[in-house]
């Protein structure tokens, strides 16, 4: 039955146009749609006053009470749709990631990209630092550009130490992931440092932006990130076709007629601009980069990590996880901490099946 | 076939020189690729005939010299436009867990394909061909980590055929298999050549394979050129002595008529059937 259903593919023609569409990949992201509209409903309508889930459709839909339009357009529309944004910014980077290093090791969070737009982040929050305790956030101009630019300044640059350091006639995935996890340490150093020399407030305020908090998300965070994606998420499904031979190794995807260091490059943008602008909304929200993608390919059965199925369900995470912190956890708790408590058991069963593989 | 037709070449390096770092690999080397041939490239380890071939295939940038194909200079050219009149199968190539051999002969549709043409009539079609060609079309929806050495190595080939090209390009296709799967893919090879009318380029370690299945075998030694010619007439005890360093007998195949090469060495002969098994005892 498993095998039956992945190796059903359908092509999709119409006059010159013509795509192979994977049928499991798409009933599977499907699947995760139907879950998250579920757990958006969820979202919108559990919290200190609940609003029956018939009352959020309607409110949706235009309808409902002012008080009820209150509540779930004003209040809690904006923080979940952050949420989706961010989880779907952060699972498409880890698909980008993984498949460019060949490596289910390899995600923003590992490679030290996440941790590089912490740094240029915390940067702005401690050096501009004059608004005092802010939870985490900064206003207005700063917030919207300035917070997802430094965060995009930051990924960037380790990702260009990340790809400088581990080219060698090739980037070779085993490389990339141990450089990362150095730079990791580099940027989480950077990072203290800041910390250290803030001012209390300003430290206090970066600390819980750094664990990866939805508290008090809205537009001002949200637009950037849709902005990202409406630019990206296209880039991505159009070089996926190319990141497909580059699986064959270097010299097969060259000898197939792809610009090698072109595709690399445009990749790795794509992934660090997802990256940056999912961190700079909501900080660095542990492991959703890196599990996602797995757990959508797991699903999938393909080859590599599906972009759409992999967007869907980091957005099923990071909305799943808002929904605990905010619902069913009795006490105020982080988003990052539940996706890193799901996530960080992951990687160690993920290095005990490498382990065992490689010794087998 | 005519005399004109043997010496046009589609393929071509002229005065190459190439390396990885500062020392050259290969030196002001000059080959021209027979049309509708088979070509061998031996040589000892480490002569720079894996070099030649990437080079040939325009994955490495010759330091002087050119590489030509239909008359234009490779690196002029855009990889993708090589990629659709030249395959190339590289030495160990890679495949990620779980990839269906149909997923991966498609791939060698690439060249040939835009993001809004991603699956034509016309890559189906040749998809299917190369599966047929390679006797993998049982195999489609099997993983490729799945098959045996040789099975593996055929569906890689049907890859490289989707890519419907004339020029055929094989770094060691016969690397780490056992000599049935060796006999397998040569015999693929010497096929497509025959009755697909490809022209063929490979690199081979086997001397006696090299022998049965090539028209032209070209040796090199430190990264030139040292003969090129028909099996016959390049196998002898003396160009194996220099260029090998081999001490071997060259006899004919009673079967064929071509040179087989039988190493000839210093340790001794056991005498009868008798002492081997007391041996083995």
């Amino acid at each position: 039955m498993t095998t039956l259903m992945s190796t059903m593919t359908v092509p999709f023609r119409l006059g010159v146009a013509s795509w192979l569409v994977p049928l499991r990949a798409g009933l599977v992201a499907l699947a995760g749609l139907v879950v998250l509209a579920v757990l958006v409903a969820l979202d919108l309508a559990l919290g200190d006053f609940d609003v029956p889930v018939a009352d959020v459709v309607r409110t949706l839909l235009g309808g409902g009470d002012p008080g009820q339009r209150f509540i779930v357009m004003e209040l809690r529309l904006p923080q979940t749709m952050v949420a989706v944004l961010a989880g779907a910014a952060l699972g498409l980077s880890g698909a980008l990631t993984q498949t460019f290093a060949r490596n289910p090791l390899a995600s923003p969070d590992t490679l030290g990209i996440n941790h590089g737009a912490a740094f240029g982040a915390v940067a702005v929050i401690v050096l501009t630092g004059s608004s005092g305790y802010g939870g985490g956030l900064v206003s207005g101009t700063l917030q919207e550009v300035g917070l997802p630019l430094a965060a995009f300044a930051g990924a960037l640059l380790t990702a260009a130490l990340l790809y400088a350091l581990s080219w060698r006639r090739g980037i070779d995935g085993q490389r990339l992931v141990l450089i990362g996890i150095g730079l990791t340490a580099t940027m989480v150093a950077g990072t203290n440092w800041l910390l250290v020399k803030a001012r209390i407030q300003d430290a206090a305020s970066a600390q819980v932006w750094l664990n990866g908090s939805l508290n008090a998300r809205g537009w001002e965070q949200g637009k950037p990130l849709l902005y990202a994606l409406i630019v990206l998420v296209p880039v991505s499904l159009l070089i996926a076709r190319t990141l497909n031979v580059m699986q064959l190794g270097d010299d097969s995807a060259r000898g197939l007629g792809v610009r090698l260091q072109v595709t690399q490059l445009l990749t790795l943008v794509a992934a660090c601009g997802l990256a940056a602008v999912a961190v700079a909304a909501v900080g660095p929200l542990g492991f959703v980069a890196f599990v996602v993608p797995q757990i959508a390919l797991l699903l999938t059965g393909g080859s590599r990590p599906p972009m759409l199925a992999s967007m869907v369900f980091g957005s099923v995470l990071v909305v799943g996880a808002d929904l605990l912190t905010r619902v069913v956890i009795p006490f105020p708790l982080p988003a990052g901490l539940v996706t890193s408590a799901i996530g960080a058991p992951y990687l160690i069963w993920l290095l005990l099946r490498t382990n065992r593989k490689v010794t087998a | 076939m005519t005399m004109s037709d043997v010496q046009a070449s589609r393929l071509r390096s002229e005065s190459v020189t190439v390396g990885y770092g500062e020392e050259p690999v290969v030196r002001d080397l000059s080959l021209a690729i027979a049309e509708g041939k088979v070509t061998t490239i031996i040589g000892p380890n480490g002569c720079g005939k894996s070099t030649l071939l990437r080079t040939m295939a325009r994955l490495l940038k010759p330091t002087d010299g050119r590489v030509l194909l239909d008359g234009d200079p490779v690196h002029d050219l855009s990889t993708k436009d090589v990629a659709r009149r030249m395959a190339l199968l590289p030495q160990s190539p890679i495949a990620p867990e779980g990839l269906l051999v149909r997923d991966l002969v498609g791939r060698g549709r690439h060249p040939h394909q835009r993001w809004f043409s991603q699956w034509s009539p016309e890559d189906e079609a040749i998809v299917e061909t190369a599966l047929e060609m390679t006797d993998t079309a049982e195999l489609r929806d099997r993983a490729l980590d799945q098959l045996s050495g040789g099975q593996r190595q055929r569906a890689w080939i049907a890859m490289t055929l989707a890519q419907d090209t004339d020029l055929l390009l094989l770094d060691e296709p016969t690397t780490y298999l056992d000599l049935a799967h060796q006999v397998e893919v040569l015999d693929l090879v010497s096929r497509l050549n025959r009755e697909r009318g490809r022209t063929v380029v490979m690199v081979l370690h086997d001397l006696n394979l090299a022998a049965r299945y090539s028209d032209v075998i070209v040796v090199m030694k430190d990264g030139a050129i040292v003969t090129e010619g028909t099996p016959n007439d390049v196998f002898t005890p003396d160009l194996l002595a220099t260029t090998f360093g081999l001490d071997a007998d060259v006899l004919a195949c009673p079967r064929t008529g071509l040179p087989i090469v039988v190493p000839v060495s210093s340790a001794p002969v056991p005498d009868t059937l008798d002492t081997v098994e007391l041996a083995d005892a």
